[in-house]
């Protein structure tokens, strides 16, 4: 992967993502054996927004690597709160490390950050915009259970605010494969994310109801509906809890339907389900670290 | 001597930006940041009858001979226009507008959470659409009333 920085999955071909999947596979392997890989490594983690899996996994992945990580803190702890802006943080911490993961309420913001800086910038989540490092490990999940050709893939829940669902759809263009985006009206994809996935040609159809295309599909990526990005409490309640998938919704879905989940889950998920073949959401939250190790790696 | 040109009068040297759609003169202006503060004077003429458009607007900056940047953002909202430089009374050029790739730091995103409406040091820049633009930045996109979304 020849790219400064990580902002958007649209800027990854399929050999980049076929390269990082690939090195993922021989990190996932044996991790404790890449010691010695990166040692001079300090990766600065810059979360401005809450993150347990996307923190912790990087995290993870500069430790599998033989570095370390210098971590911002919290918002409330941090020179942040005394008002001071994004670009002048990033251009601090640019001294420190070696590469910046930044994750931040408003979008477009790792884009700012990358004309800032000259180390890689990573963006794990920029407000509804994109989410790219988690699409990498979508695709790996994807990729182990069902393959990433001639996959037909439901995506559903809020995929008007839903960066993982954004980065996704837009990966998914570079393969062969159907996309269905199940949503109430109110959260169906941005205009933004619609125009791309029409430039680039690909097979998208759009649904209200999940019952219609259930059987025919490969995997089933489940979002949570985001109560923190909704403009009003009432908007959110509208819609709150519109979708749930439990034991019974599955009786029409095939034996090897793959469900996956970015996590955290509110009520999307019955916990009925976690013990079955379907349920896909903790190995693939997993494949995070093995994943951020291969990009890190192609990065540096 | 045409009805067009008694209307607007005649100048000696500057700009005249012809065949802007009806109605979207003082939007020309906006867009090319004239507000009169630069001491040129400026002639307005809207609704002019034309005979390939119905009426048009035109719009003559006197003493300022406005460069191919300054004129390609007004493809924005005048795709048509046609633009004479003159010298001495006399048209010494013609122009026509050309969409550019990008605009920065004429539009603001209209979008609230987007990183350039959150007291960054940054220039809005938008890239031009065959319909609309687009943010660099949060990559929302505007297709209509574009000059709602002037920066102030």
């Amino acid at each position: 992967m020849r790219h400064d920085h990580l902002l958007t999955a649209k800027q990854l071909s399929r050999a980049d993502i076929e390269a990082v999947l690939d090195r993922a596979s021989e990190f996932a392997a044996d991790p404790a054996a890449f010691r010695e890989r990166h040692p001079e490594l300090l990766l600065a983690l810059c979360f401005f927004e809450p993150s347990t899996r996307t923190k912790m996994s990087f995290e993870t992945a500069a430790k599998r690597l033989g570095g370390d990580v210098v971590d911002m803190g919290s918002v409330e702890s941090s020179s942040v709160k005394k008002g001071e802006s994004l670009a002048d943080t990033v251009r601090v911490i640019e001294g420190y490390a070696d590469a910046i993961v930044l994750r931040h309420p408003k979008q477009g913001a790792a884009q700012l950050a990358s004309e800032y800086v000259d180390v890689p910038v990573v963006n794990a989540g920029d407000g509804a915009g994109h989410h790219p490092s988690q699409t990498l490990l979508d695709l790996y999940t994807i990729r182990e259970n069902a393959g990433l050709d001639d996959l037909s893939i439901g995506i559903l829940g809020d995929l008007k605010y839903g960066r993982t669902v954004h980065s996704l759809a837009h990966a998914l263009t570079k393969f062969d494969a159907r996309q269905h985006f199940i949503s109430p009206e109110s959260l169906k994809l941005p205009r933004s994310v619609r125009y791309d996935l029409h430039e680039a040609g690909a097979n998208v159809r759009e649904h209200e109801s999940l019952d219609d295309v259930l059987p025919n599909l490969d995997v089933l990526y489940v979002t949570r509906i985001q109560r923190e990005r909704f403009p009003d409490e009432e908007e959110y309640r509208k819609v709150a809890g519109k979708y749930s998938i439990d034991a019974e919704t599955l009786e029409r879905a095939r034996d090897d339907l793959s469900i996956m989940h970015p996590l955290p889950r509110v009520d999307e998920i019955a916990p009925e389900l976690d013990d079955t073949e379907h349920a896909t959401y903790f190995s693939q939250a997993h494949n995070g670290v093995p994943v951020r190790m291969a990009l890190l790696d192609s990065l540096l | 001597m045409t009805d067009t040109e008694l209307r607007v009068s005649k100048i000696r040297d500057g700009t005249v930006i012809d065949h802007v759609n009806a109605g979207e003169a003082l939007h020309v202006l906006a867009l090319l940041d004239i507000d009169g503060s630069g001491g040129e004077a400026v002639s307005l003429g809207m609704n002019v009858p034309s005979q390939t458009m119905g009426k048009k607007d035109v719009v003559k900056v006197e003493g300022r001979e406005l460069s191919q940047n300054e004129l390609d953002v007004l493809s924005l909202i005048a795709p048509d226009a046609t633009i004479n430089i003159i010298r001495e009374y006399e048209v010494a050029e013609k122009k026509r507008v050309e969409p550019p790739e990008t605009v920065d730091g004429v539009l603001a995103c209209p979008n609230p959470d987007c990183i350039t409406n959150a007291g960054e040091p940054v220039r809005p820049r938008f890239d031009v659409l065959s319909e609309g633009v687009r943010c660099a930045y949060c990559e929302t996109i505007v297709r209509d009333d574009l000059t709602d979304h002037l920066v102030a």
